[in-house]
């Protein structure tokens, strides 16, 4: 009883965790065609903001996290502006010399890693350097959990809520909004978007923005249960990744399933062997995912579809 | 159709041997085909020869990590420049070289047993790059998807070389040991019995300095020749490749091996270069300084990426302390966003319009035909 109570909340445990890693990253990645492999950086910006606002600035928890979520949310927008689109040093070179500079980096899948990757480095370092190694740490909220001799952080389980909640939030924001609908056109067909009326530029520095925000909200979320160190951002960035490319295109149902699948064999694997060897399986699923389905599990889910409507 | 030779000047001289071996190295897939770049490159190669007598023993060393890198860069420009396929894995070939020469010379430490070691080390590099390359490219594996498969290779190493502390993961006389990592690999030597040689500080830089230039001119060659523009070929257009009759997948797993040989070799460098080999080389930081170098360089040139890795190294190594790191990812940005063709075409670029020449032997940008996104 008491080992299928652990199995059920590290599932939980790591479900929340992979969801939320993985759900700016996804975003970002489906509409705009950017891997942003300053990802964990974005989160550890969020937990930082979080931290230093609870801690420095005296903020309850709540009122901390939600300035960690605005304030990457900025962030997010900044980078967007000056790197992603290259709208501000355009700008500046078409004022000095007559000409862009710089060639956005949509859809430019190598060339933006290799950017954002330049820029988490920058990131970590530079936080290294005005911060230090590492920072104080808000104390986890809302106690224990208890049932006989086992025993469960109430947060952690609190997390896995707010990962479901996100889920349903991200899902209502792009079926149900206007910004959705723009969204959703800009990934079918960029062109005919913009043909019909659509600001895609402006899409575009929405979604980063969103994508950065939901990356906050993570390291927001996470701040309290983590040890506050420059290099935080690594250890979300390998499961959101997996989690990504096992999910495949449809961002809402794809991080549903990658994190259920992946979450699953994390907790079997972490409770049978070890820590470690969860780690390795996830990493290990990911590759053989990738060699079968290179599309993800919603890319061979719309495959089987549309073959039965053809079939039909 | 793109063998335009460049400068007029040379085409006076007699067809010589000398020339003849000359036009090996030179093709439109590289950039120096004249006259003056071999002079140029003798002068450099003279300069890094006569460097250790100028600055002793130790700045030698030190210099020689640097060459050592260089073939680690080289690697990812054949792999990635050449061929296309951007590797975010090609520390994993180089750590596992390293982690093998590491258990091998210790278990095996005689001249013998450690030349048995660089040879197995090096064909272990290739042969993890073909399997890892055969699951992939012939698994239908690709474009950004082969780049997230090697990123994900080397966390799996990374996660489990660092969880290798403890008996279990000794093998023979050799502890992997975890994140302390695995010390006392003896020095690089050659030969057997009487005829062996052990490499000091010294003697280490020149060979590795020779073994440089020898790979170097190996590489110039190969993606000259017609297998080289094969490879080009892919990087351009795999389906049209494809359909003009190349087994695409199987020039991709060549390539791919290929790469893995080169980081291997560097691996095996590394690990005798500081008698030491530590999950860290397994690490996203170390993992992304080949991007870096070959990024900055200029990817699809071979000079560019030995002279931005040699001095990239060199910069980041003399600065050391804490700016280092945010430098370099400073010089990475600027330069994917403003010059993404890097540094070494864009010199070439400069020179040639200087002195008023045509645009050089530099196959112009595919894209103004072919636009797939």
């Amino acid at each position: 009883m008491v080992n299928g109570l652990n199995l059920l909340f590290q599932f939980l445990d790591s479900f929340a965790f992979i969801v939320l890693a993985a759900a700016g990253l996804a975003i970002i990645f489906g509409i705009m065609g950017v891997i942003n492999l300053a990802h964990g950086e974005f989160i550890m910006v969020g937990a930082y903001a979080t931290t230093l606002a609870n801690i420095r600035l005296g903020l309850p928890l709540p009122a901390a996290m939600l300035a960690g979520v605005v304030v990457s949310a900025v962030f997010g927008l900044v980078v967007e502006r000056v790197i992603i689109s290259g709208w501000l040093p355009n700008l500046i070179s078409q004022l000095a010399v007559g000409r862009d500079v710089i060639e956005p980096l949509y859809d430019r899948l190598a060339d933006s890693m290799v950017a954002t990757w330049g820029l988490s480095l920058i990131m970590v370092q530079g936080v290294r350097i005005t911060l230090g190694n590492s920072l104080d740490q808000i104390g986890t909220p809302l106690g224990n959990i208890a049932y006989g001799g086992f025993s469960y952080s109430t947060y952690r389980v609190l997390l896995a809520g707010v990962a479901l909640a996100v889920l349903a939030v991200t899902y209502y924001v792009f079926t149900r909004t206007e910004y959705g609908m723009r969204a959703r056109a800009t990934i079918q067909d960029e062109d005919t978007a913009r043909a019909m009326g659509v600001d895609t530029e402006r899409t575009y520095m929405t979604t980063f923005a969103f994508g950065s925000a939901l990356a906050g909200l993570t390291g927001a979320l996470y701040a309290p249960t983590i040890t506050m160190v420059p290099g935080l951002g690594s250890s979300f960035l390998v499961e959101a990744f997996v989690a990504v490319v096992v999910g495949g295109p449809s961002v809402v149902l794809g991080t549903t399933l990658a994190g259920g699948l992946l979450g699953m064999i994390n907790a079997v694997f972490s409770n049978l062997i070890g820590t470690f060897f969860g780690r390795i399986m996830l990493l290990l699923t990911a590759i053989v995912m990738i060699r079968f389905l290179p599309e993800g599990i919603t890319g061979y889910v719309e495959r089987l579809r549309e073959r039965r409507q053809e079939g039909a | 159709m793109a063998t335009t030779h460049s400068g007029g000047a040379d085409s006076n001289a007699s067809e010589g041997f000398l020339d003849r071996l000359v036009g090996r190295f030179e093709g439109p897939n590289t950039v120096g085909n004249s006259r003056r770049f071999w002079a140029g490159f003798a002068v450099a190669v003279l300069a890094l020869a006569a460097y250790p007598l100028a600055v002793g023993s130790y700045q030698a060393s030190r210099f020689s990590l640097f060459l050592v890198y260089a073939f680690l860069g080289l690697s990812l420009s054949v792999v990635w420049g050449y061929a296309g396929i951007l590797s975010f894995g090609q520390v994993v070939f180089f750590g596992f070289a390293g982690y093998t020469f590491g258990v091998v010379s210790v278990n095996f430490a005689t001249p013998a047993g450690i030349t048995a070691a660089f040879v197995v080390a090096v064909a272990g590099g290739a042969l993890l790059a073909a399997v890892l390359g055969y699951f992939m490219f012939y698994g239908g594996v690709r474009n950004v998807y082969v780049t997230i498969i090697t990123l994900v290779s080397t966390l799996v190493l990374h996660t489990f070389m660092a969880q290798t502390a403890g008996d279990a993961w000794t093998i023979g006389e050799a502890a992997l040991g975890g994140f302390n990592g695995m010390p006392t690999i003896p020095n690089l030597a050659l030969g057997v019995g009487g005829a062996a040689f052990t490499f000091d500080s010294m003697t280490f830089y020149y060979f590795v300095l020779a073994l440089l230039i020898a790979t170097y001119l190996g590489l110039r060659a190969l993606v000259n020749s017609d297998y080289g523009r094969v490879m080009v070929a892919v990087r351009e257009d795999e389906d049209r490749t494809r359909m003009f009759g190349y087994d695409v997948k199987r020039v991709k797993l060549a390539v791919f091996t290929l790469g893995g040989a080169l980081a291997g070799l560097s691996g095996v460098l590394y690990a005798s270069w500081g008698n030491y080999m530590s999950p860290g080389v397994f690490e996203l930081t170390f993992a992304s300084l080949p991007v870096i170098w070959v990024s900055v360089g200029g990817r699809k040139t071979l000079l560019g990426a030995v002279i931005a890795t040699v001095g990239i190294e060199f910069f980041r190594n003399s600065l050391g302390g804490e700016l280092a790191f945010v430098l370099v990812g400073t010089l990475l940005l600027v330069f994917i966003l403003g010059l993404p063709g890097g540094i070494v075409p864009w010199v070439q670029e400069v020179y040639s319009k200087r002195r008023g020449e045509t645009a050089t032997s530099e196959p112009t940008e595919a894209s103004t035909e072919v636009v797939d996104s």
